[in-house]
């Protein structure tokens, strides 16, 4: 027991060693390794030209590994020419497709198109969709069911924002896919679950995968689904699903391996059989934990199915992604605030869902409408105004002349912006380019790809193992040979001046919240609000203000991967414990001693678990800020998609994949080691 | 008169690690420590004996980690034991079928857990009825047979309260009626009042006798607690490391303890909350006053503010009645303040 304690408290009497003039191994070993490619990435240019070897800052061309035409190749051929004899694979996508199909177009005609017999111009209307008022009241109904009056109220507005602002059509579209997705996601997600539940053999494969899945850039899975799938709603369906499940699949598993034993036992000496206990006892019991998997799911599906409208999901997303690309400011804030709305809405219906307890019985004796009188009231709402849509246009499409447009406020409001800050704007964009984000850019695209992936390999076994060394080498290799270097680096240059000036803002935040019970309860809703917006609405308003490039695309980032920062901060500074904080107080300590002797340095482990959080949104953010020109691997990825390029998307997509696993191992064993070294394991 | 057996475990070993099976049969059947270890196999349960007889309550005693609750998850099969046999009324309890398992844990067994194990989206009475419930029984019959084992535990008026909403003792309650529900023959308690105050718990051990004295079942009672198992057993089982150090009553455990650690257990239990009065009292029963009669199986500390206030000694009963001795006062004061060295 002591020997075990001694060993761990070595690491940390290392820096005292160094202070007393011999430096400690590791402190050499860091600064030289800096050093080192500092020298190389600021000379490589001179290099190359001294001794006329290109290879040196350029992947040879004929060494490449052409990994994606390969992949290119084989989807050609499974789509093309693969054969079950008695159908294709063709085949095989139509079936899926029009599985999802048929459930889609009946949603969508309920809340948007109508029902229709025949195509185009013959087409005959059967029925209306479901008024605008009868799912307003739905909704509402919905969340007086969940929670109270005040959540009523809440998504009452949301809703009734999406009908006066003149986004109501778009909206009804996201919404019909989301309400696709979700139970597919859940229910594929949940049967995952139970699958690796029950193997282990089974969780030990999916692991690996579902850990990559989550690291793929969202837009790469977007390729393979357009190449195979085609471009329209049901392809975008498809993509979300895949997007949106993970999550659902871990949190089952882990959810259902939380269920106490005793439970477990308690069903099986009743005895249950193996489907009474899952369904009768370990489900149920699991529930709240799993209605937590159902909200991550929704978030993810509004989230994926807005930048699904790429691939043709139409929709909230289609608006802002054409105001984006026209510049139109008005239309785009519009749309993006009625996608905030919704994800306002949903996440916080789902989560009322989520902590629901169950309410007492009702006498039985009741009539039905005595019993349920809002459920009947909603029925009679929907039945009456669907039907009055047939006469009075008002009840089937919010009128036209209530509708309210803020286009031209915000258009103004930017223009005003520009036109008197435009230099104030201009100086900050100015400074913060030439001394933070040029030379990063700099060192980190002036590195030799063979040097680099010395580096990195050196650098994950120092921290984490030789092991993930040599996987973090050829990983780094697998880039490189790829011929994906320079725009590796510049993902890896933006990635770390973001997580960096995120980290610069969120942690002192996260502090102030930890420490200011006031504090907290302001910036934990403003951080919550930031994590249910959808990735893409973070780029409306930073394009409209800074325009394209690499300073926009990391405002979006910071914005973005700000929240793990602050809530990772606060989490370790509130868990610090309080005894400790008595023990400093009585020793004598003034606050501020506190906070620096005491809880910073016993919230490390929190700290880093929180930079590695921040990392990871960082990653799949500047994926998506392709759309605002950066030249980074995310743009390698978005070009891939509109060439509908399959090799090219995947082979970029895992490079991305790779740099996140890279980082995530490399924090995780860091947050692991200094946890250690506390003794909070 | 002994009474038949219930549940004859011989021989049963629960070992943790790799290969055990063959392990075990390599070092025929009884491995030392020494292979253990090496082996890097942990012995939850070693060749472990009990026979549990009908109506009576076994308790299996043992500090933390002495295998009591792994032994009781064998018994039950919740556990399947590496070696060894067990029989249930006669028959093969290892070789049965998931079926036959199913189907004898339906009808014959019930179990209570240490912290309850209620379904937390279940009311009480759902909660009661809920292995009725797993059995196909339809809800009117099953929510009256839960209404009366509620009624039974002394819940009645919470039936519709949710097991968050209730203490630890009630939930407790809840966990006996629902382990008695199916009326079980066979009825497994583990650590029922572990994780209960101590006022509490003292509370649960007279109903828990209350119960017993009116249901008369066959139990298997495991405990940490030296003292609950005096009070509660015909006979202890005392644990250490796997292996069973000594099954007796508790007077016998106090009196002979068979092992040093058994008797390290025992030494400070005042005698006189053991002992019965039919292995204190003198077996000649001369002509005299006597003050009345007092049964043979009841102890010492029970009954001795009686005899201690009677001027005249009492006669000791059998189990018929019948007068097999006599005790008085001065007899009954040695035992209490440990004069005898018996």
């Amino acid at each position: 027991m002591t020997d075990g304690v001694h060993n761990r408290a070595r690491p940390a009497r290392a820096p005292t060693a160094g202070l007393s003039g011999f430096p400690s191994f590791s402190a050499v070993f860091w600064i030289g390794l800096f050093l080192v490619t500092w020298a190389l990435s600021t000379w490589s240019f001179a290099l190359y030209k001294t001794f006329d070897a290109r290879w040196i800052i350029r992947y040879p061309k004929k060494l490449e590994i052409p990994l994606d035409t390969w992949i290119s190749n084989a989807t050609n051929w499974l789509v093309e020419d693969l054969n079950f004899g008695f159908f294709t694979f063709r085949d095989v996508t139509r079936f899926i497709s029009a599985i999802i199909e048929a459930p889609y177009d009946i949603m969508r005609s309920l809340l948007v198109d109508g029902f229709m017999i025949g195509q185009g111009q013959q087409a005959i209307d059967v029925a209306p969709p479901l008024s605008w008022i009868a799912i307003i009241s739905i909704a509402v109904s919905l969340a007086l069911y969940a929670k109270d009056r005040w959540l009523a109220i809440l998504v009452g507005v949301c809703f009734a924002y999406l009908a006066a602002f003149g986004q109501w059509d778009s909206a009804m579209v996201t919404l019909a896919s989301v309400l696709i997705a979700v139970p597919i996601g859940v229910a594929g997600g949940l049967a995952l679950g139970i699958v690796a539940y029950r193997l282990p053999a089974f969780e030990r494969m999916l692991r690996p995968v579902l850990d990559l899945m989550q690291t793929v850039p969202v837009f790469a899975y977007l390729v393979p689904i357009l190449v195979l799938f085609g471009f329209g709603p049901v392809a975008a369906l498809i993509a979300t699903v895949i997007y949106a499940m993970p999550p659902m699949v871990r949190i089952s598993t882990v959810a259902l391996h939380s269920v106490p034993e005793e439970v477990i036992e308690a069903g099986r000496m009743v005895g249950c059989r193996r489907g009474q206990l899952m369904w009768k006892v370990l489900i149920p019991t699991a529930m709240p934990s799993l209605m937590v998997g159902v909200n991550q799911v929704i978030m993810l599906t509004l989230n994926m199915v807005i930048i699904a409208s790429m691939i043709g999901a139409g929709g909230l997303g289609y608006d802002v992604l054409t105001a984006l690309r026209r510049l139109d400011i008005g239309g785009g804030i519009e749309a993006g605030l009625a996608i905030v709305v919704m994800a306002i809405a949903l996440d916080r219906l789902s989560q009322a869902f989520a902590v629901r307890r169950v309410r007492p019985h009702l006498d039985p004796q009741l009539p039905f409408h005595k019993r349920h009188p809002v459920f009947t009231l909603v029925v009679a709402i929907a039945v009456f105004t669907t039907l009055a849509g047939a006469y009075l246009p008002a009840f089937r499409e919010y009128p036209a002349r209530l509708t309210l447009t803020t286009g031209t406020f915000w258009n103004s409001t930017i223009e005003w912006i520009n036109v008197n800050f435009f230099d104030s704007i201009e100086a900050v964009k100015t400074v913060l380019l030439n001394v933070l984000l040029l030379p990063v850019k700099r060192f980190f695209t002036g590195i030799p790809w063979a040097w680099g992936i010395v580096v990195v390999g050196l650098a994950a076994a120092r921290i984490c193992g030789w092991k993930l060394g040599v996987m973090a080498a050829a990983m780094t290799f697998f880039i490189a040979a790829s011929g994906l270097w320079r725009e590796a680096m510049t993902t890896v240059y933006l990635c770390s001046v973001s997580v960096l000036i995120a980290s610069v803002i969120g942690i002192p935040l996260g502090i102030w919240a930890g420490q200011n019970p006031r504090a907290n309860s302001v910036i934990g809703a403003m951080i919550d609000t930031l994590q249910t917006l959808p990735s893409f609405v973070y780029l409306i308003p930073v394009v409209m203000l800074f325009r394209v490039g690499d300073f926009s695309a990391m405002i979006a980032v910071v914005l973005y991967a700000l929240a793990p920062a602050v809530r990772y901060a606060a989490h370790g500074i509130r868990s610090v414990d309080e005894e400790l904080i008595e023990a400093g107080k009585v020793s004598g300590c003034t606050s501020r001693q506190i906070l620096w002797r005491i809880k910073l340095p016993l919230a490390a482990p929190s700290l880093l678990l929180g930079l590695n959080q921040t990392i990871m949104l960082a990653i799949s953010m500047l994926v998506i800020t392709a759309l605002v020109g950066t030249r980074d691997l995310g743009q390698e990825v978005y070009i891939a998609l509109t060439k509908a390029n399959i090799g090219q998307g995947i082979v970029a997509g895992l490079s991305v994949a790779f740099i996140a696993i890279i980082a995530d191992r490399v924090v995780t064993a860091l947050a692991r080691s200094s946890q250690q070294k506390l003794g909070l394991t | 008169m002994e009474r038949p057996v219930i549940l004859d475990c011989r021989g049963v070993w629960k070992l943790y690690g790799p290969h055990t099976r063959n392990f075990l049969e390599k070092h025929n059947g009884s491995p030392t420590d020494m292979a253990l270890a090496e082996a890097n196999i942990i012995s939850a349960v070693r060749d472990a004996s009990v026979k549990i007889r009908k109506g009576e309550i076994f308790v299996i005693m043992g500090l933390s980690g002495s295998g009591k609750s792994t032994l009781v998850r064998c018994l039950s099969r919740l556990v399947e034991p590496t070696a060894g046999e067990i029989r249930f009324e006669g028959s093969d309890l290892l070789a049965m079928s998931e079926n036959e398992l199913i189907h004898l844990r339906r009808k014959k067994m019930g179990m209570v857990f240490q912290h309850f194990a209620l379904l937390p989206h279940l009311t009480v009475l759902q909660n009661a009825a809920f292995p009725l419930d797993v059995q196909g029984v339809d809800r009117r019959t099953r929510e009256e047979k839960a209404r009366q084992m509620i009624d039974i535990v002394g819940l009645t008026g919470r039936e519709d309260y949710y097991p968050r909403q209730l203490s630890g003792g009630q939930q407790q309650r809840v966990g006996i009626a629902r382990s008695l529900v199916a009326d079980p023959d066979l009825w497994f308690l583990d650590e029922p009042f572990s994780a209960l105050d101590p006022l509490i718990r003292r509370e649960m051990q007279d109903e828990f006798l209350r119960l017993q004295s009116m249901l008369q079942k066959t139990i298997v009672f495991i405990t940490h607690d030296f003292d609950e198992a005096i009070r509660l057993a015909d006979r202890i089982a005392v644990m250490k490391g796997g292996r069973i150090e000594q099954t007796a009553t508790p007077e016998e455990l106090v009196l002979n303890p068979s092992t040093p650690y058994v008797e390290e257990f025992t030494r400070h239990v005042p005698r006189a909350k053991v002992m019965k009065l039919r292995s204190v009292m003198s077996p000649d029963v001369p002509d005299g006053v006597y003050a009345g009669e007092l049964s043979g199986n009841r102890t010492v500390a029970d009954t001795i503010h009686q005899i201690d206030a009677a001027t005249h000694p009492f006669k000791v009963t059998g189990e018929e009645g019948e007068v097999i001795g006599t005790i008085d006062a001065r007899t009954a004061i040695d035992v209490m303040i440990g004069r005898t060295g018996a």
